[in-house]
């Protein structure tokens, strides 16, 4: 097995762990924790990709080791815009989660089953 | 570059399209310097040149009769990056440019800076975000290149997610962080398709990729991801959860945005990789996926509408619906051309639906926040006298209430009929049904809301604030837009067709 299908495989079991943390867990600190492992397998493939993709006598392709620093600055911004919501939604309700204190609009249903 | 076909040599009018999209951001720069009340004097310079800019684009595409193509710095693909307009962005831009200026006008009066302050929040954001949607919704129209458009998606978020919580409650704020979870989660499915793609062909170019693609696995992995990410951007049920309580909760200028533009952004980018890019990969099995969710969408989105008591919460559901007959074109698309026939018409169709949408339910959000204004609530048992106190508004909300549900001569109707008429022509009668029961329930309650804002109003009552005529006739503007659009039929040429890779010349 090469380094990079070591790399790969790494990947794949980032990108399934954020994924399941992205669904599975209700809070959305955790949600966003979740989304930046995700993101990190991500970025991992794309360097494996560079890697592979290399021109012979280069250590990698230049191409997708620009668009991989492009993209860890986008999530970068994402995961600071979200910081920020979740701040203010704790300075507002004095809580952090997804779901209303009454238990409307919980993500779980439409929020017409309960909308009367 | 030897292998350049010639869609993608630049053309002379070329740099028009990157001042179409950096005009807005130089806008949002300029009024974060000035600040307080000139940010509003920059939007509004920014909104007359890039309307005059947009305008410059149609003249050049109708003469050239060909896409507007620009190398940026002179730069070739596959090194380079190539934006490109054809007939689809064009009509993108127009239409986008025409909702944002009546936005503009509407939002001239809820979001004034207040006299004797300097600078309030709300205003400052809400302006700067209204240019900041504009220029990436740009970018995503001419982009011809697969991790721009990631960019240009991004974007698109970030201005999108605080319009949602402009007024800054914990309900909205709330909702802004479903909407920002859900959308982050999208644009990554997308990133790993487009690396995946980058990985397979060595190049991001829309046009290289299409020419490059074959039938494999490795494809097959890249669309669904890509496809499956925008869906949750678009809000296409089920990953609609998000979107209702974000369109309802934000002001109603902020709605309309969101509601009208920026999930078509997301759309558009589906249309383009399923037209342009994976023509090979989209079967027409797959296609039948993606339309079956459009399908539910219609009936259980408009079914939600028709019980919902608030009038926001109607409108954001009618949208939930709306936006599963902008799928279901896909699969008619696919069977025409599998049987080579021309399926120019119902791209037609599916493009008219869009721009009906938009000017139709960005002018019933806007009428909503005007009945919401001068009654002090939006519950639809109690709209009586609202016709009394604002005839023009209630009529503009009929129209284009009358345009979601597709009667003539509204451009919904001339948009289902082409879709129609494509799922008869490819014997799809499942999707007819799906568009006549979505039209109906849609009639249902467009019915619902007009009679009970036709009860005269109970005795002794006063409008609790007086709405101005220019709001009112802003969003009378725009229903007619989406009414008088099914005369678009009548102009001799077809702009949609011009340039499109695939298309028949």
């Amino acid at each position: 097995m090469s380094t990079t299908d070591v790399f790969g495989i790494c990947a794949a079991v980032l990108i399934g762990l954020g994924l399941y943390g992205l669904i599975a867990n209700p809070q959305p600190l955790r949600k966003l924790l979740a989304f930046n492992l995700m993101g990190n397998g991500i970025f991992l493939v794309c360097a494996v990709i560079a890697r592979r993709g290399a021109a012979a006598g280069m250590n990698g392709d230049p191409v997708s080791q620009a668009l991989l620093i492009t993209a860890i600055v986008v999530a970068f911004a994402a995961s600071a815009l979200a910081v920020a919501l979740m701040l203010r939604l704790f300075e507002e309700t004095g809580a952090c989660s997804l779901s209303s204190p009454d238990g409307r609009h919980t993500g779980r249903q439409p929020p017409a089953a309960s909308e009367v | 570059m030897p292998s350049a076909a010639p869609t993608i040599t630049p053309t002379a009018a070329g740099l028009l399209l990157a001042v179409a999209v950096l005009l807005p951001f130089i806008g949002v720069l300029f009024g974060f310097l000035l600040g307080g009340r000139k940010a509003q004097h920059v939007a509004w310079a920014t909104i007359v040149f890039g309307i005059a800019t947009v305008l410059a684009i149609t003249r050049s595409l109708l003469t050239l009769r060909a896409a507007v193509v620009y190398h940026l710095g002179g730069w070739a693909p596959p090194l380079g990056i190539a934006l490109r307009a054809d007939g689809l962005s064009v009509c993108m831009m127009l239409v986008v440019a025409v909702v944002v200026a009546a936005v503009a006008v509407y939002a001239h009066a809820d979001f004034d800076t207040p006299a004797g302050a300097r600078e309030a929040r709300g205003p400052l954001s809400f302006w700067l975000l209204l240019l900041a949607v504009w220029g990436s919704l740009n970018l995503i129209f001419v982009s011809g290149d697969v991790f721009t458009l990631y960019v240009a998606l991004e974007l698109l978020t970030f201005a999108g997610v605080p319009l949602v919580a402009l007024d800054g409650r914990g309900e909205t704020l709330r909702a802004a962080l479903r909407y920002l979870l859900f959308a982050l989660a999208g644009s990554m499915f997308y990133l790993l398709g487009a690396f995946l793609l980058y990985g397979v062909y060595g190049t991001l170019d829309i046009v290289l990729l299409a020419t490059d693609i074959k039938a494999e696995p490795v494809t097959w992995a890249a669309a669904a991801l890509m496809t499956a990410g925008l869906l949750a951007k678009t809000a296409l049920f089920p990953l609609h959860l998000w979107l209702p309580p974000a369109h309802a909760g934000a002001p109603a200028a902020a709605s309309a945005l969101l509601s009208g533009l920026v999930i078509k952004g997301s759309w558009f980018l589906v249309l383009r990789l399923w037209l342009d890019v994976f023509p090979v990969t989209a079967t027409p099995a797959a296609a039948q996926w993606l339309a079956a969710f459009g399908a539910s969408a219609i009936i259980i989105g408009n079914c939600v509408a028709l019980r919902q008591a608030r009038l926001k919460l109607l409108i954001a559901y009618s949208t939930v619906a709306q936006i599963g007959y902008l799928f279901l074109m896909f699969p008619l698309v696919a069977a025409l051309d599998a049987s080579r026939l021309a399926s120019g018409p119902v791209v037609t169709g599916g493009l008219l639906q869009v721009v009906s949408h938009a000017t139709a339910k960005a002018a019933m959000f806007m009428a909503a926040g005007l009945i919401y204004a001068t009654l002090g609530h939006d519950r639809i048992a109690d709209l009586r006298g609202s016709a009394r106190a604002l005839p023009l508004t209630v009529t503009a909300f009929v129209l284009a209430g009358a345009s979601l549900v597709g009667l003539p001569p509204s451009g919904g109707f001339v948009a289902k009929w082409l879709l129609l008429s494509g799922a008869t022509a490819t014997a799809q009668w499942w999707w007819m049904l799906a568009m006549l029961a979505g039209g109906l329930l849609t009639s249902a309650y467009v019915f619902i809301v007009m009679v009970r804002s036709l009860a005269p109003a109970p005795a002794g009552w006063t409008a609790k604030r007086r709405v101005s005529a220019y709001q009112q006739w802003a969003v009378m503007a725009l229903a007619q837009c989406s009414f008088l659009l099914g005369f678009a039929v009548l102009l001799p040429i077809d702009i949609v067709q011009i340039g499109r890779t695939g298309a028949p010349p």
